[in-house]
């Protein structure tokens, strides 16, 4: 499905050929989701990158010896807990022939042996044993320079976020909060913060298309209204809602999210209208939007997204997080961990059980996310050199009290354009 | 007619209204009160216990088919399921519980036939009126992975 963007291109860093972008962040080039020579470079400048990685939740790590084997773009990353509570993170990739480290999703171990040749590592990742290190009756074996110590799998850079783990492969990478910025903090402590999450359930989505395309699909609050309309056909949406959008001050990241709006409840115009909107369809059991307040407060959707690849989602009492993990140019892995919380009740648990019906792959207001990346990656075949137009909202990536705008995807592309190193056509500009 | 032969003739139908329609027909052969979820074999050997689908009635199983023909937007696509036996663990005059492995493959558009989902439903059965009714069917996919998105029940 991906045409390859072969014009002509200058090779350099990392043998990347030179791209001109468009010196608008309203113009996003088809290229992007297309050529491989980007992907590859990707994994070195974003996902290596000075960037913070979603690994898990703390609370998958609950007991020493707990193991998560994840990913960072591509590259296989094991995470654990060990026996003195810290979390550690390596890379998922023996020192020795590379093999894999450990293959179990999740899982429990004293320590990590390798299959191929029994090389082995602590919880912490350091290489703690060889095989015949010393040969057998003198013969063979290892020569005696050989250290252990200097052959370990690389360590990640770790953060926790009020229980999220994320982690780097850049020593570079700037300090968790000065990366999300207090407004980002703020609202994952909303969701998360003095709570102790439990994992209701793990699905995979394999999506048919580039990983940008469903990160600038989250970021997206334009569509949601018009792709989904499980909520305007059973006239499920509230009128009355107040709503607005985050952008980081980098333009990183995003928050999406809408509220009661209690004044205009109170209001003269509100007494003369429904609650909800009229329609034809009703739901036989409208006990599916049957909600509590999850956090004490009116905001029923947060949606909340951190570069590259990261989506915390309040979707009324359905709590989850998104990993989004590229596996080819036009190939992604969408990693969904549906949350409860430890001190729900067993009637809020039932209603968190009965709203996972509105996410994931099968989701009433997420299944067509799993499909309009398909279609992007599909219509955008043999057109490399077009463009697509972000312009609702204007050209910048700030904040807004409107939902109808692009900002946050102009933030996206505003960071990783700059994260690629590609250069703004200041020649070229005619397609505004 | 014995369980084995009434839960195979509920389940002929139950895949046909699936792949070659009315898919309206789907929810009928459930009983009222019944539970419905489309799980992964990792969630369900975890305990984990949120499905991609969940219903606790048969309200829920129509809203899936209402929400499919009127509010969903998805390429058409059409599945075949292919059963094996089912394996009756337990029976009574009043019902019995089992176990069916299923294989579904989907055609999107005007794709190829793809494997979609391979699995067992494990169910529990009522009999009523010489008819085996779905009381709770787990249907457990073998992967933990779904492609693209699952719109029809499997």
């Amino acid at each position: 499905m991906s045409a390859r963007n072969t014009g002509a291109g200058v090779p350099t860093r990392a043998g990347v050929p030179e791209r001109r972008w468009p010196p608008f962040l309203t113009e996003v080039p088809y290229w992007v989701f297309q050529d491989e020579d980007v992907y590859r470079a990707e994994q070195e400048r974003i996902f290596h990158g000075p960037m913070w990685n979603y690994l898990c939740l703390e609370a998958e790590l609950a007991e020493p010896g707990d193991f998560c084997a994840t990913f960072i773009g591509e590259q296989p990353v094991l995470v654990t807990r060990d026996h003195d509570g810290q979390i550690y993170a390596f890379e998922n990739r023996c020192a020795h022939r590379g093999s894999l480290i450990a293959m179990d999703h999740y899982g429990h171990a004293k320590d990590f042996t390798c299959v191929y040749h029994a090389w082995t590592y602590n919880l912490q990742g350091d290489l703690t044993g060889v095989a015949f290190e010393d040969g057998i009756n003198g013969k063979g074996g290892m020569p005696p320079e050989f250290c252990k110590a200097a052959h370990s799998p690389r360590r990640l850079r770790l953060a926790s976020v009020h229980g999220l783990v994320f982690g780097s492969l850049d020593n570079d990478v700037p300090h968790i909060e000065e990366y999300l910025g207090q407004e980002i903090l703020d609202r994952i402590e909303r969701v998360l913060g003095g709570r102790k999450p439990v994992v209701l359930g793990r699905f995979t989505q394999s999506l048919p298309n580039n990983w940008k395309l469903y990160m600038e699909n989250v970021k997206d609050s334009y569509h949601a209204s018009i792709l989904h309309l499980f909520f305007t056909t059973f006239g499920l949406n509230k009128l009355n809602q107040k709503g607005g959008i985050i952008v980081s001050d980098n333009g990183a990241h995003h928050v999406s999210w809408s509220a009661i709006d209690r004044e205009s409840e109170a209001g003269e115009h509100y007494k003369d209208q429904k609650i909800r909107s009229d329609s034809q369809y009703q739901l036989q059991d409208p006990s599916l939007v049957d909600s509590f307040s999850e956090v004490g407060d009116d905001i029923t959707l947060q949606i909340l997204s951190v570069s590259p690849g990261f989506v915390l989602q309040q979707i009324q009492n359905s709590v989850a997080v998104r990993q989004v993990l590229p596996t080819g140019v036009d190939s992604t892995d969408l990693h969904w961990t549906y949350l409860g919380f430890e001190d729900d009740t067993e009637a809020q648990r039932l209603i968190r059980l009965k709203q996972s019906n509105l996410v994931g792959p099968a989701g009433y207001v997420s299944m067509e996310d799993g499909a309009i990346g398909g279609f992007v990656q599909r219509g955008i075949a043999g057109a490399s050199n077009e463009f697509a137009t972000v312009q609702m909202g204007g050209d910048q990536a700030v904040s807004s009290e409107s939902r109808v705008t692009e900002a946050s995807i102009r933030g996206f592309w505003k960071v990783y354009r700059e994260a690629m190193g590609f250069a703004a056509d200041t020649a070229g500009g005619a397609h505004a | 007619m014995d369980a084995h032969n009434l839960i195979s003739r509920a389940q002929g139908h139950y895949v046909r209204a699936i792949d070659d329609g009315p898919i309206e027909d789907w929810p009928e052969f459930f009983a009222d009160d019944a539970f419905y979820q489309v799980t992964t074999a990792d969630n369900h050997r975890r305990g984990l216990p949120a499905g991609v689908i969940w219903a606790n009635n048969k309200a829920m199983l129509k809203d899936r088919v209402s929400a499919l023909k009127e509010a969903n937007i998805y390429e058409p696509h059409a599945y075949r399921h292919l059963l094996g036996q089912p394996a009756v663990l337990e029976e009574s005059e009043a019902g019995a519980t089992s176990e069916t492995s299923f294989l579904v493959v989907r055609i999107t558009g005007n794709g190829p036939t793809d494997v979609f989902a391979s699995g067992r439903y494990l169910d529990d059965y009522v009999f009523d009126a010489g008819r085996a009714l779905i009381k709770k069917r787990i249907v457990v996919c073998d992967s933990s992975r779904i492609d693209t998105l699952l719109v029809l029940p499997l």
